[in-house]
C-alpha cells in the first residue's frame, strides 16, 4: 500500500517536471553547465568541416578554369585540419566535464536515496520488496548515468549538428534545404510511432527479464526445498519458460529497432536522389555550383544520423526518467518516523522508565492491532510480555523503541515524549534484539562490534563469557574470527541469535527490548543466557517478548496481551493462580515443556 | 580479476566467438552475409555517387543542360543501392540479435540446469549473489561481443574490398589515405588496453555497491535498532565515490578516444583532397574519382568502429565465460543409482558411522543410529551440535564425508533421481515459499486433489488462516504475494510435506515460530492421522520429545546417548541438563524465593 504512495507522488509529474525536480534535488548537475554546452557547440562544428572542404576543393580548386589552384586547396585543407583539432579538443573537454558532473551528481543522489531508505519507517521498508529498494540506488541510477553520458550528449550534439548543417545548407541553396526537410518529414513524424513501439517492446523485455531473474533466484534460494521435494524438473520448466519468453521479447524489440534504422537509411537515399535530380536542375539554371551540390550530398549523411539515433535516445530518455522517478519516489517519501535531530531532547541518564498513554495502533488501512494501552513500567524492572501470535506483542515493542509511532496516544521514556528524543540518544540507550538474528557477512567479532564500534576484542570475548557463551565461542572453528556467511547463514539459526544478543549486550543500553530473541536456542543455553542477562542487566530496564514462558516465570512482572489489549498484569506467581489468559497459556506451556 | 586486452585475452575472446559461430552457424551465416552485403553496398554507394558526380552533375552543370534519362537513372541507382543496403542491415541486425539472444538463452538454461544438478554443499559454498549473476550478467557479458560481431566481420570484408578498389583507382591516393586505417587500429588497441581494466573495475564496483545496498537493506531493522544509519551511509558513500572516480577515469579515456576516432577519418579525407587535387592537376585521376575516394572515407569512418566494439567487449566476455564455465564444469554432483522404493508403508532408517566435515570443521563424528519403520525418533542437542546438518543428510541434501544413510536396506545414494523425494520429506527450519499460490506451494506442481490439500492444511493447522485469505488456495504468497507471518509460513511448509504422505518425515525444528498451543494441535494431528510414517524430529520442546519412541542425543557432533526419554533422563547428564533446564530454573527461583521468605520471616 505504501509502495503505491512511494511511487504515486512521483508519477504525477510529467517527464520534464521529473527532470527539473531531479536537477533541483541534485545541485551537482548544474555546476559549469553553460561551459559544457558551449563546448558541445564547438565540438559539433568539426563535423561540417568535410562537406565544406569538399565544396571548396571542387569549386575553387578543381573546377577553376585551367589547372587546379593548389594554394587555395592547401589553405582550405589546412584551415579544416585546424578546425578538426580545435573541435577534437573541445570534444575532449566537454566529455570530461560531462562525466565529472554527472557522476558526482549521481553519486550524491545515490547516497541520499540510500540514506533515505534507512530513514524510512519500518512500515515503508517492509512494504517494498528488498530487490526494488536495492535497484533504486543501483540500476535506476546507472540508467540515468548511461543516458546522461550517452543519450544526453547525443541529444546536445545532434541538435547542434542539425542546426549547423541547416545553416550551411541554407547558405548554398534554400530550395535544396527545403527539399531535404520535406524528405525527412515522414521520418520525423514516424519517429514517435517507432519510438512508442520500441518503448513498449523494451518494457516487455524488462518485465520478462524480471520474471527470469525471479525464476533463477528461486532455483538458487530455494535450493534445499527443490532438492528435498525432488521438483527439479518443475523448476527447470519454469526457468525454461521464462528464458524462452525473454528471448521472444528481445527478438521482437530487435525487429522494431532494425525496421526503424532501415527507414532512416531509405529516407536518406530518397533525399540524396532528390537532391541530385533537383540539384542538377537548379545547377543547370545556375542556382548552385557543382561543389555545393556535392557538398550537399555529404551534408545529408549528417542529417540522417541524428534522426536515426533519436528513437534510441528517446527510449533511453524515457528509461532514465522512469529511473529518476523511482529514485525521487524514495526521496519524496516523507520520513514518517523522523529523527528530531539536534533540536531533539536527550534521554536523562540513569535507568529508563516507560509510560504508555492511551496508545492505540493500526497499520495504514488495516484494523487496530493495539487498543488504548495505558500503563507504566518502572525503571530497572524486568518485564515479560506474553500472548498468542498476532496478539500485538511485537507491535508493543516496535512502539516502545520508536520503530513506529502510535496512531493515537503517546509513549514517554523517563518522562520525555518518545518522538522528541533525538535518535543519537535514543538508539544508544534503547536497544531491541529482533527475533530474526540478522548478521552481516563478516566475522563473529565484527558483528558484535556493530553494537558498539569502539569495543575491543577482549571486551567482546568477555561479553560472551559473561553471557555464559564462552563454551559455545570456543567450539567455533576460528573463535571470534569465525566467518558467519551471508545473513549469518553459516551459523545455525540459534547461533545467529546468540551473536545478536551479544551485539545488543555490548551496546550496553539502559533499556533492552528482546523480541523472542532466543526462540531457536536450546533450553539449557537459553536459561543460562537469561540468567546471565538477569544479573548483568540489573540496574537497567529489560522488556522481553517471549512465547517460551520460562522467560515470564523469571520476570518481575508479566504483561499479558490478548487481541491488542493488555488483559492481565502481575507477577508470574499471582497470574498463574488466577483464572485467565495467562493461566491458560501457562498450562499449555507446562504440558509441552514438562 | 581485471583482464587487460592482451594478446592472450584477444585469442581467448576469439575462441569464444568461434564457439558462438559453431553453436549458431545458420544465424551467424545470415547475419555475416547481411553484413557483407551492407559493406558492399556502402562501397557501391560511394561508387555510385562518384559516377553521378562525374557523369551527371559535372557535365550537366558545365553544359547548362540536364538529360532526364540520366537523372532518372541516377535516382534509381541511389535508391536500389539503398534498398540492398537496408536488406543487409536487417539481415545483420536481426541475425546478430537472434544469435545473441539464442546464445544467452542456451547458456542460461545450461547454467540453471547445472544449479539444479549440483549438490547443496556446492550451493552453500557460493554466495547467492554470485550464483544469480552467473546466470544473468555473466551469461550476458559472455555474449555481448556477438551484437557487433557480424558487423565487424562485414567491415573486415568491406575494408579488403575498399583497399583493393582504392589501389585500382589510384595507388598513390590509396596509399596516402589508408594510413588512416593503421592509425585507427593502433588507437583502438590502445583504447582497449586502457579501457578494459577500468570497465572491469567499474563493473566490480557496481557489484560491490549493490552488495552493500542489499545487505544493508536486508539488515535494515538491525541498523535502525542500533542507530547505525550514519555508519551504513558512510560505508555506502565510500564505495559510491570509488565508483564515481572510476567512471570519471572512464570518461577521461573515452572522452579522448571518441573525438580522435571522429577526427582521424576527417583528417584522412583532408589529406586525400590535398593530394588528390594535385593528382587531378597532373591528370592522373579525374574529379569523379577524387570525390569517390573522399566519400568512401567518410562512409568507412563509422563502420570501422565496429571492430573496436568487438575488441572492447572481449575482456568482459572472457571474464564472463570463465565464470560461466566454473558453474558448467563444477564437479561434485550427486551420483544416483537406479533403485526405487516401491512397497508402501513406513521406511526403516539407519545411519551408519556418518562423518561430515564442513571446511576445516568436523560437524558430525561417527554418528550412527537406526529407526524401526513407523517409529518416531527425536534428535535433541544443544545449539550448534549438528542437528540440522544431520537432518539434511537424512534426506540426502548433502552426502556424508564418510559413512552412509540407508532406507530399509538401501543406501540412499543408490536411489534413482527423484526416487528419494517420493519416499522422504524434510520440513526445514527456515521456510522457503515460492512465488506461487498456496496450492502451488503445497503441491509443488504434483497432482493432488484439493481435498487432499485441505486435509494436509488441516493437519498443519493452516486451514483456518488459508480460508481467511482473499483467494483461499489461489492466494499468491511468496515475496510478491500476500505477506504471511513466520508461523503461517512454517505451517504451509509442513502441509507441503504432509500432503505427500511421506514414508519418512524429517522435521527440523519445523514449528519454532508456532505458538505452543498450535504446535500441540499439529503434533496431535500428525499422530492421529492415518499417515504411516517413520518420523525424525529435531526438537527442544518436551511435548514434542514426548511423542518420540526414542531420543538420540547429539552433543558436539557425536551421539552421546540413545534411549527413551525416561532412560536418558537417568543416564545422560547433558540431556538432563538440556530438557530440564526450565524446571531447574524454576526450582532455583523457588529456592531463592524461600530463602528470601525465610530471611523476611527471620527479619
Amino acid at each position: 500500500m505504501s509502495s503505491q504512495t512511494m511511487d504515486g507522488r512521483a508519477v504525477e509529474r510529467g517527464a520534464i517536471a521529473t527532470l527539473v525536480h531531479g536537477v533541483r534535488m541534485t545541485p551537482e548537475f548544474r555546476e559549469g553547465l553553460v561551459v559544457t554546452l558551449l563546448l558541445a557547440l564547438v565540438a559539433t562544428g568539426g563535423r561540417i568541416v568535410v562537406p565544406v572542404a569538399v565544396q571548396q576543393t571542387i569549386d575553387h580548386g578543381l573546377n577553376r578554369p585551367g589547372s587546379p589552384d593548389l594554394g587555395l586547396v592547401r589553405l582550405a585543407c589546412g584551415l579544416a585540419a585546424l578546425a578538426v583539432f580545435v573541435t577534437a579538443g573541445a570534444n575532449y573537454l566537454m566529455n570530461v566535464r560531462l562525466y565529472r558532473t554527472t557522476e558526482s551528481g549521481l553519486a550524491a543522489l545515490r547516497v541520499r536515496a540510500f540514506r533515505r531508505v534507512h530513514d524510512l519507517s519500518v512500515l515503508h521498508q517492509a512494504a517494498e520488496r528488498r530487490g526494488s529498494l536495492v535497484s533504486r540506488v543501483t540500476s535506476d541510477v546507472d540508467t540515468m548515468s548511461t543516458f546522461m553520458q550517452w543519450g544526453g550528449l547525443l541529444v546536445l550534439v545532434s541538435v547542434a549538428q542539425v542546426l549547423l548543417t541547416t545553416l550551411v545548407m541554407l547558405a548554398w541553396s534554400w530550395q535544396l534545404t527545403l527539399l531535404v526537410y520535406i524528405c525527412f518529414l515522414p521520418l520525423v513524424l514516424a519517429i514517435r510511432v517507432f519510438q512508442r513501439a520500441l518503448q513498449s517492446a523494451y518494457k516487455i523485455v524488462r518485465e520478462r527479464i524480471g520474471e527470469l531473474l525471479g525464476a533463477v533466484a528461486e532455483s538458487v534460494v530455494g535450493a534445499p526445498v527443490i532438492r528435498a521435494y525432488g521438483v527439479q524438473a518443475r523448476t527447470a520448466e519454469r526457468i525454461d519458460g521464462a528464458v524462452a519468453r525473454t528471448m521472444q521479447a528481445q527478438t521482437q524489440a530487435q525487429k522494431i529497432a532494425a525496421t526503424t534504422f532501415s527507414f532512416g537509411e531509405l529516407t536518406a537515399a530518397v533525399a540524396n536522389g532528390a537532391v541530385i535530380v533537383v540539384g542538377v536542375l537548379l545547377g543547370v539554371d545556375g542556382h548552385i555550383t557543382t561543389g555545393e551540390l556535392v557538398g550537399f550530398l555529404f551534408l545529408v549523411t549528417l542529417f540522417v544520423q541524428p534522426v536515426q539515433v533519436a528513437t534510441e535516445v528517446l527510449n533511453e530518455a524515457q528509461n532514465a526518467v522512469a529511473g529518476m522517478r523511482r529514485v525521487l519516489g524514495i526521496l519524496d517519501t516523507p520520513t514518517d518516523v523522523a529523527d528530531p535531530g539536534d533540536d531533539g531532547a536527550v534521554l536523562p541518564s540513569g535507568p529508563i522508565g516507560v509510560r504508555f498513554e492511551h496508545v492505540s495502533f493500526a497499520y495504514p488501512g488495516g484494523p487496530v492491532v493495539l487498543h488504548d494501552v495505558d500503563l507504566e513500567i518502572a525503571p530497572q524492572s524486568r518485564v515479560a510480555i506474553v500472548g498468542e501470535t498476532g496478539s500485538g506483542k511485537t507491535t508493543f515493542a516496535k512502539l516502545l523503541t520508536r520503530l513506529m509511532d502510535p496512531t493515537r496516544g503517546r509513549v514517554l521514556l523517563s518522562g520525555v515524549p518518545l518522538d522528541t528524543i533525538r535518535f543519537s540518544s535514543l538508539r544508544t540507550r534503547v536497544v531491541m534484539v529482533p527475533q530474526d538474528g540478522f548478521l552481516f557477512d563478516s566475522t563473529v567479532v565484527a558483528n558484535v562490534r556493530y553494537g558498539r564500534p569502539d569495543s575491543t576484542n577482549d571486551e567482546i570475548t568477555l561479553a560472551f563469557a559473561e553471557l555464559g557463551l564462552a563454551d559455545w565461542l570456543e567450539q567455533l572453528p576460528e573463535g571470534l574470527q569465525t566467518k558467519v556467511g551471508e545473513r549469518g547463514e553459516s551459523l545455525s539459526v540459534g547461533e545467529r541469535q546468540l551473536v545478536a544478543v551479544a551485539r545488543a549486550y555490548i551496546a550496553d543500553p539502559d533499556l533492552l527490548v528482546l523480541d523472542e530473541a532466543t526462540s531457536a536456542v536450546d533450553p539449557a543455553t537459553e536459561v543460562r543466557l537469561n540468567r546471565a542477562l538477569d544479573s548483568l542487566t540489573r540496574g537497567r530496564t529489560t522488556i522481553a517478548i517471549a512465547h517460551r514462558l520460562s522467560t515470564a516465570e523469571a520476570a518481575d512482572e508479566v504483561l499479558v496481551v490478548d487481541a491488542g489489549v493488555v488483559v492481565q498484569r502481575g507477577s508470574h506467581a499471582d497470574l498463574v493462580g488466577t483464572d485467565g489468559v495467562y493461566a491458560r497459556l501457562h498450562a499449555s506451556w507446562m504440558s509441552q515443556s514438562r | 580479476m581485471t583482464a587487460p586486452v592482451t594478446a592472450g585475452v584477444i585469442r581467448r575472446g576469439m575462441g569464444i566467438l568461434w564457439i558462438a559461430v559453431k553453436e549458431q552457424p545458420k544465424v551467424f551465416a545470415v547475419s555475416a552475409v547481411g553484413s557483407a552485403l551492407f559493406g558492399l553496398m556502402t562501397i557501391a554507394q560511394a561508387y555510385v555517387f562518384g559516377r553521378i558526380t562525374e557523369r551527371v552533375i559535372v557535365p550537366s552543370i558545365r553544359d547548362g543542360h540536364a538529360r532526364t534519362g540520366y537523372l532518372v537513372a541516377a535516382f534509381c541507382a541511389v535508391l536500389i543501392v539503398a534498398i540492398l543496403k537496408v536488406v543487409g542491415i536487417i539481415a545483420r541486425r536481426l541475425g546478430a540479435g537472434v544469435m545473441q539472444y539464442r546464445l544467452q538463452a542456451t547458456y542460461r538454461r545450461r547454467v540453471t540446469r547445472r544449479y539444479l544438478e549440483l549438490p547443496l554443499a556446492w550451493h552453500q559454498e557460493h554466495p547467492t549473489g554470485e550464483l544469480l549473476s552467473n546466470a544473468n550478467s555473466d551469461v550476458e557479458a559472455t555474449w555481448y561481443p556477438i551484437a557487433p560481431f557480424p558487423f565487424a566481420v562485414g567491415v573486415l570484408f568491406m575494408l579488403v574490398v575498399t583497399l583493393g578498389l582504392l589501389f585500382v583507382t589510384d595507388p598513390v591516393l590509396a596509399f596516402v589515405g589508408s594510413i588512416v586505417f593503421p592509425a585507427i587500429a593502433v588507437l583502438t588497441v590502445y583504447y582497449s588496453r586502457r579501457m578494459s581494466p577500468l570497465m572491469t573495475e567499474a563493473q566490480e564496483l557496481r557489484g560491490e555497491v549493490s552488495a552493500i545496498a542489499h545487505e544493508s537493506f536486508d539488515g535494515a531493522l538491525v541498523v535502525k535498532t542500533l542507530g547505525r544509519e550514519g555508519d551504513e551511509t558512510a560505508r555506502f558513500r565510500a564505495k559510491s565515490l570509488e565508483l564515481r572516480d572510476t567512471m570519471v577515469a572512464v570518461g577521461r579515456v573515452r572522452g579522448l578516444f571518441d573525438p580522435l576516432m571522429e577526427a582521424l577519418p576527417v583528417l584522412g579525407v583532408l589529406v586525400v583532397l590535398l593530394v588528390g587535387t594535385s593528382r587531378v592537376g597532373s591528370g592522373d585521376i579525374d574529379s569523379g574519382q577524387l570525390v569517390r575516394v573522399a566519400y568512401l572515407f567518410t562512409l568507412l569512418a563509422f563502420p570501422v568502429r565496429a571492430l573496436g566494439w568487438v575488441l572492447n567487449e572481449l575482456p568482459r566476455s572472457v571474464v564472463g565465460w570463465d565464470r560461466v564455465q566454473r558453474v558448467l564444469t563444477a564437479t561434485g554432483a550427486h551420483t544416483f543409482g537406479d533403485s526405487r522404493i516401491t512397497d508402501g508403508g513406513p521406511t526403516g532408517l539407519s545411519v551408519e558411522a556418518v562423518c561430515f566435515t564442513y571446511g576445516e570443521a568436523r560437524v558430525l563424528h561417527e554418528v550412527a543410529f537406526d529407526v524401526t519403520p513407523g517409529r518416531t525418533v527425536a534428535l535433541v542437542g544443544p545449539t550448534g551440535s549438528g542437528k540440522s546438518t544431520l537432518a539434511s543428510l537424512l534426506v540426502r541434501l548433502i552426502d556424508p564425508s564418510t559413512g552412509a544413510v540407508h532406507y530399509d536396506d538401501l543406501d540412499v545414494r543408490e536411489l534413482a533421481p527423484g526416487a528419494l523425494a517420493e519416499v522422504a520429506s524434510l520440513v526445514p527450519q527456515q521456510t522457503f515459499l515460492f512465488d506461487d499460490t498456496v496450492r502451488g506451494n503445497v503441491t509443488l506442481g504434483a497432482e493432488f486433489a484439493d481435498d487432499d490439500v485441505w486435509a494436509a492444511l488441516r493437519i498443519a493447522q493452516a486451514e483456518r488462516f488459508v480460508t481467511a485469505l482473499p483467494d483461499g488456495l489461489d492466494t499468491v504468497v511468496g515475496e510478491r504475494g500476500t505477506t504471511l507471518s513466520g508461523g503461517q509460513r512454517q505451517r504451509l511448509a509442513l502441509a507441503r510435506a504432509v500432503v505427500r504422505r511421506p514414508r519418512l518425515l524429517v522435521l527440523d525444528d519445523a514449528t519454532s515460530s508456532v505458538d505452543p498451543s498450535v504446535e500441540q494441535r499439529i503434533l496431535a494431528g500428525l499422530r492421529d492421522s492415518d499417515m504411516a510414517s517413520t518420523v525424525v524430529v529435531v526438537a527442544y520442546r518436551r511435548a514434542t520429545i514426548a511423542l518420540a519412541d526414542e531420543v538420540v542425543f547429539l552433543d558436539d557432533g557425536r551421539v552421546t546417548a540413545r534411549g527413551t526419554h525416561a532412560e536418558l533422563l537417568q543416564t545422560s547428564d547433558g540431556y538432563r541438563d538440556l530438557v530440564t533446564a526450565y524446571e531447574r530454573a524454576e526450582a532455583e527461583r523457588a529456592a531463592v524465593q524461600v530463602e528470601d521468605d525465610v530471611e523476611d520471616v527471620v527479619a
